[in-house]
């Protein structure tokens, strides 16, 4: 029976839904007026947020602790966890928003149905964020990337756009199809669907081949949508193809839905069988690490280096889930903070270069932007700064917990790559801060962009702000972990 | 009554069939039936546990698959559809204008 205390559990996302069926069909009723305008459409998203964000904190103020915070027969908890990826996809959603606004003003297509895909994503994606069962996690994760499959061939007239559509659904389709295989295993192994059951009925058996299979099943189909190595195939074309503006919600707000349901899974259902996965994971890691940032030295496609990068990133991130402790918990939630706000000011400035002459995808593009646009020049260095994790800029503060998890959870020789790995790609950040420096380019000034400014000015002081003054940062993932990492048995409930 | 063993080694071989196909196949319909394949094999094994074990949670998420494998369909067709339009034809080969 669905009782009121669990309707105010669901609060957020009822109001999503609700309000992403309203985006879509608002152009029907409205009139002409309201149905050409990208404008209006902009501003019922961004209300749309902030009832959201409202009601977040609504449905999560009367939780004290994780013993009381599940709803729907342990479904779904409201914990720290949630609410910090909840606020996080927020934050990200407003902001690849306003990224979205004058690109599709220069398009003739609908700026209400891409919102409402938008919405319908960010609701799947609150479901992973608090789903704590098997099913509810599928669901949310498949809500999630069937609106980001449409959202990649949003530009349904461009050959690259229908294209990375379909390339992202073929590929996005078969990984789920094997992760839905490996949670059948461990139903059938296990029981139950529940993360909870499913660890405490692994804490009585041994090894065995059904589950191994199981678990690296389900594994293969979450490093797909991370876009870790030898299932990272379709990440350089999908972000290439699909509209910029997709592209920074596909590398910011999904890859961390991503990320959340990959630890919650790993950390609270399947920690018992750490020493059996924790090797496979340490290769596929080392693997994305090596491959994503060697092969972005040959790209001469931003969007593409980018998306080898974000390879790279993911294999960064994986370190904190095959260290399975306190401190790499918490390097997963700084780290996806961090990644976040610098990739996304990096797409802010191509989207810049890009409204101006419909070009700003190649290397070539930034050539003397430094002359250009000193703003974005200089904003445009902290970021990459932050992602090759050099010390004044938020970066380095995710990049040290988990390199310290790692080490400390036995994984010395993981830690060496990664160092190694950042080192090399500092090589290919620099060569897009040395054609924004030292090399001529056009010396015409670009027209002043006020709404992009802003983003890549919150992102500026974000990454600046977390790399100088890390401490609010870091307790906060400490504070909000700690359900997490009881339930792996890493700290006592209520502890430190 | 068939075993749980017979219902698993034919999901099992109904997953391989349908993964293999994805791999080999060319024609973007007969992919998308692969892939229907791929998690029809997941709901005989979702069934067959649940009725092993005497659970009905697995019943009730084969129910949840089966919905949204509709709705996967649904969007892939509709990808289909606006690459047949564009290029007038639904190779999956023919589909290279990203190089990488």
């Amino acid at each position: 029976m669905m009782t009121w205390g669990d309707a105010l559990f669901l609060l957020p996302e009822l109001v999503l839904a609700l309000g992403a069926s309203l985006l879509l069909i608002a152009p029907v009723v409205g009139r002409g007026e309201t149905r050409r305008s990208g404008d209006s459409a902009k501003w019922a998203m961004l209300a749309l947020l902030a009832i959201t964000a409202g009601a977040v904190f609504l449905s999560s103020w009367g939780v004290q602790s994780v013993h009381q915070s599940r709803g729907f027969r342990a479904m779904f908890a409201l914990d720290g966890f949630s609410l910090f990826f909840k606020l996080l996809f927020l934050v990200i959603l407003a902001l690849v928003t306003l990224l979205s606004d004058g690109y599709l003003r220069g398009t003739r297509y609908s700026a209400w149905e891409y919102y409402s895909l938008l919405a319908f994503a960010l609701c799947g994606m609150f479901f992973m964020a608090s789903g704590i069962h098997l099913a509810t996690i599928y669901v949310g994760l498949e809500l999630m990337s069937l609106s980001s499959y449409i959202l990649a061939g949003y530009f349904k007239n461009e050959q690259k756009s229908t294209e990375a559509a379909m390339k992202y659904f073929v590929l996005g389709a078969v990984s789920s199809a094997i992760l839905l295989y490996g949670i059948s295993l461990i139903y059938g192994v296990t029981g139950t669907l529940s993360l909870v059951g499913v660890s405490n009925a692994m804490a009585t058996l041994v090894t065995n081949d059904a589950l191994m299979f199981g678990i690296m099943m389900l594994g293969a189909g979450l490093c797909f949508k991370i876009a870790a190595a030898p299932f990272h195939v379709w990440t350089p074309d999908v972000y290439e193809g699909a509209p910029t503006p997709v592209t920074a919600f596909l590398s910011t707000a999904s890859k961390a839905a991503a990320f959340a349901i990959f630890a919650r899974i790993f950390y609270v259902g399947v920690h018992h069988f750490r020493l059996d996965w924790q090797y496979v994971l340490a290769i596929v890691a080392a693997l994305s690490m090596i491959l994503g940032n060697l092969a972005a030295i040959t790209q001469d496609n931003v969007k593409r280096m980018l998306a080898y990068s974000s390879i790279g990133h993911a294999g960064y991130v994986l370190l904190g889930i095959i260290s399975v402790s306190e401190m790499g918990l918490r390097g997963i939630l700084v780290y996806s903070v961090v990644y976040v706000f610098a990739t996304l000011g990096i797409w802010a400035t191509v989207l810049m270069l890009q409204q101006q002459e419909y070009a700003g995808e190649l290397v070539d593009d930034f050539e003397g932007l430094h002359r250009r646009a000193p703003f974005w020049a200089f904003a445009m260095v902290v970021f990459l700064l932050s992602l090759g994790g050099i010390p004044p800029t938020a970066g380095f503060i995710g990049k040290y917990f988990l390199f310290y998890a790692a080490v400390g959870a036995g994984f010395g020789w993981l830690a060496i790559i990664a160092v190694l790995m950042s080192a090399v790609s500092m090589f290919f950040y620099f060569r897009l801060v040395m054609a924004m420096y030292l090399r001529e380019g056009r010396e015409d000034a670009l027209p002043a962009q006020g709404t992009l400014r802003f983003v890549a000015a919150i992102c500026l002081v974000v990454t600046l702000l977390f790399g100088i003054l890390p401490s609010p940062l870091i307790d906060q993932a400490r504070i909000s972990g700690r359900g997490v990492a009881a339930r792996a048995a890493l700290v006592t409930p209520n502890g430190r | 009554m068939p075993s749980t063993q017979a219902y698993l080694m034919l999901s099992g071989t109904l997953f391989a069939v349908g993964l293999v196909g994805v791999i080999i196949r060319r024609n973007m319909i007969t992919v998308l039936m692969c892939i229907e394949l791929m998690l029809n094999a997941v709901n005989i094994n979702l069934v067959a546990f649940s009725h092993h074990i005497a659970s009905l949670e697995g019943q009730v998420f084969t129910i949840f698959v089966i919905t949204i494998a509709a709705g996967e369909a649904a969007v892939g067709l509709a990808i289909i559809i606006q690459l047949y339009r564009l290029r007038s034809t639904i190779n999956v080969d023919e589909a290279r204008t990203l190089h990488g």
